[in-house]
């Protein structure tokens, strides 16, 4: 029996940020009962500063990259790059957070407890490195995400996203626990670096039926997490449902963590078994592009718009996934990078012209939007362009280097098909450019006042994040490049 | 003896889970998760871990459904109305499922190892080994369980209470 199992203090500076930001969740949960109506907003103010805290927490500890408490979650380049992914995701949605629910009437210390939360969730599901830890932290992060998805609820449209996501979800993890369960039967490890060296050993007879069956169960669960083709239905109900910065949230925050831990599981544990899952992966990401653009061509919701064109760009990053090499682990990463900025800022402008009530989220409201506030139009066509892939613009690389990386991996059909599907993105992205450039504004229009301070700042952060990338891609690519490769 | 337990207990589970479904009402469902619940501690037990048959029993048949069944007396809830029925989704689905069913088990029967990968009473899980596990190799997900159920009393509070 070893004699000391208590944690050193090495191995709690690795879990930092995750104790840091649920020491302030706690706090916050505490002072909101002793705050009056107006001191709501110091919880914003909170958030953001333990969120920018842990940011550097995260940074601080990379410098000392290993396992901790057991090899339950380890810190290394993958996990920290995806850590402070999800943390300025949660620092974007705080921003484009306030104004909404202030206007909304429902402004209290649990959302941001909760937002808190869901990212700690998320912090732990990058940087598990055993099954179970996995499941602990993508259930932290889901039942945030549904309570948040339900968070006005007085609101019908809230009650049906929150209930929908709930019982679909749980439904779906319920499919992950059960692979968990199958590969702990079949190879006695819930650890992913033990299974892969359970499933390389050739003494081992590892049984293939039981483990293609686990590796396809805990599929279901991961595809559900990212809105994967066949797993995609809930998305679009769920994000047209809940609040806009909520959707901001949900389709950046959980969605990097799940595909961090999606390509941590097939790279380290399921890679020995690849030609096992490479076919499942392939045709997934395929019908997930298809589906996704096709369907979005017919929507007059933006936000149910924003919800299919999600859905295909995860398929683009099941392509990358699909190529299982360090170049296609480093194309998701910086796709996921450049889909965060684009998507939240897409959503930061949504938010802003939905008013109260969301009552504008109609294509047709986007109407004259270049004369009425032209800045915001400028900032949203930015988003769009590079959510359709235009040159200099972050979403361009990001095409580029996963589509790359499908050729590297011999798979040209997916990526001539994968190009074709960004053609086709193309129409239903640019119809919103025409919408706000071309067509004149109606006159029974509200007046539209200025955009808040957070919602402005989240607008410019976003759109300077996204030129960026797109001009001097390398930054974070030659980064990404250097920690795809994982501790196996 | 093992065998015969094993096959009547979890037959017993499978039909109560079925069951579970397939009442209107949701004291009837209730009950029927009791049974589950009650026959999973009697193959934890046959797998040799009498602390967690013991906790299965306490937790989920005892305290767990307790809460349920009082929620849905105090709600007062009724037997819910069924959508009528489509006759061809059943026909499709009915045989369907059996198939999944049939070519599950026949992959289960044909293709898995025959050795016995586990055997009855082949495991000591008391509360030493349990505890020992949890304190040390499973501390830090034993800890973050305890920020979920957190998260999940934060949720109830947020969705459930009067008046924001």
């Amino acid at each position: 029996m070893p004699v000391n199992f208590m944690p050193t203090p090495q191995e709690l500076f690795r879990f930092a940020p995750e104790m840091l930001l649920t020491l302030v969740a706690t706090i916050i949960m505490v002072l909101e009962p002793l705050s009056g109506a107006d001191g709501k907003r110091k919880f914003a103010v909170i958030s953001f500063l333990s969120l920018a805290a842990a940011i550097a927490l995260s940074v601080a500890a990379a410098g000392d990259p290993g396992a901790a408490f057991s090899s339950m979650i380890v810190v290394d380049g993958f996990s920290t790059f995806f850590r402070i992914l999800v943390m300025v995701a949660g620092v974007l949605t705080i921003l484009i957070s306030t104004n909404y629910l202030r206007m909304e009437e429902h402004e209290s210390g649990e959302y941001y407890a909760l937002v808190l939360f869901s990212i700690v969730g998320q912090c732990i599901m990058v940087s598990a490195n055993e099954l179970i830890m996995l499941f602990i932290g993508l259930e932290c992060s889901s039942i945030a995400s549904y309570v948040l998805a339900g968070f006005l609820r007085d609101d019908k449209r809230n009650n049906e996203s929150a209930l929908k996501y709930f019982l679909l979800g749980s439904f779906a993890t319920a499919f992950l626990l059960y692979g968990v369960a199958w590969i702990y039967g079949t190879t006695g490890y819930t650890n992913l670096s033990e299974i892969r060296r359970v499933l390389l050993d050739p003494n081992s007879n590892q049984n293939m039926v039981v483990i293609s069956a686990a590796t396809a169960l805990m599929f279901v669960g991961f595809a559900f997490k990212v809105s994967a083709a066949p797993f995609q239905m809930w998305a679009p109900d769920v994000y047209q449902g809940a609040p806009a910065p909520v959707t901001a949230f949900m389709s950046v925050g959980p969605k990097a963590a799940a595909f961090a831990m999606f390509l941590r599981v097939l790279m380290t544990a399921f890679e020995p078994v690849k030609d096992r899952w490479e076919p499942l992966l392939w045709t997934s990401a395929l019908a997930t592009m298809v589906i996704g653009n096709f369907a979005a061509l017919r929507q007059t919701n933006i936000k149910r718009l924003l919800a299919y064109s999600s859905i295909a760009h995860a398929g683009y990053i099941m392509v990358a996934l699909t190529a299982h090499s360090d170049i296609g682990t480093a194309a998701a990463m910086f796709y996921l990078a450049s889909y965060t900025f684009m998507n939240i800022g897409a959503f930061a402008v949504v938010t802003y012209i939905a008013r109260k009530g969301e009552r504008h989220v109609e294509i047709q409201d986007l109407a004259g939007l270049s004369q009425r506030r032209p800045v915001v139009a400028a900032m949203l066509t930015i988003f769009l362009l590079s959510l359709t892939g235009i040159p200099l613009t972050a979403g361009f690389f990001g095409k580029f280097y996963i589509f790359k990386a499908a050729l590297d991996a011999n798979m040209v059909w997916l990526a001539v098909l994968g190009m074709l599907n960004s053609a086709v993105a193309a129409y239903y992205y640019l119809r919103l450019i025409v919408v706000m450039y071309m067509q004149a504004p109606s006159d029974e229009m509200e007046e539209l006042p200025a955009p808040s301070v957070g919602i402005q700042a989240a607008m410019f952060a976003a759109a300077a994040a996204t030129v960026f990338l797109g001009v001097f891609p390398s930054v974070v690519l030659d980064y990404a490049g250097k920690s795809a490769s994982f501790i196996r | 003896m093992d065998v015969v337990l094993f096959l009547l207990f979890a037959s017993v589970a499978v039909g109560c889970a079925i069951n579970l479904v397939l009442q209107t009402h949701p004291i009837s469902s209730a009950l029927s998760l009791i049974g589950v619940m009650g026959s999973l501690a009697v193959l934890y037990l046959l797998l040799g871990g009498e602390f967690i048959a013991a906790v299965q029993l306490i937790v989920y048949a005892g305290a767990i459904m307790v809460l349920f069944v009082f929620v849905i007396m105090l709600l007062n809830a009724g037997a819910e109305k069924r959508p009528t029925r489509k006759v061809l989704r059943t026909a499709v689905a009915l045989p369907l499922l059996f198939t999944l069913a049939g070519v599950g088990a026949w992959l289960a029967a044909t293709q898995t190892p025959k050795t016995d990968a586990v055997k009855f009473g082949a495991y000591t899980a008391g509360p030493a080994e349990v505890g020992r596990a949890i304190f040390t190799s499973y501390l830090l997900p034993f800890e973050v369980t305890s920020i979920l159920i957190l998260i999940a009393i934060l949720g109830a509070i947020v969705l459930a209470r009067k008046e924001i």
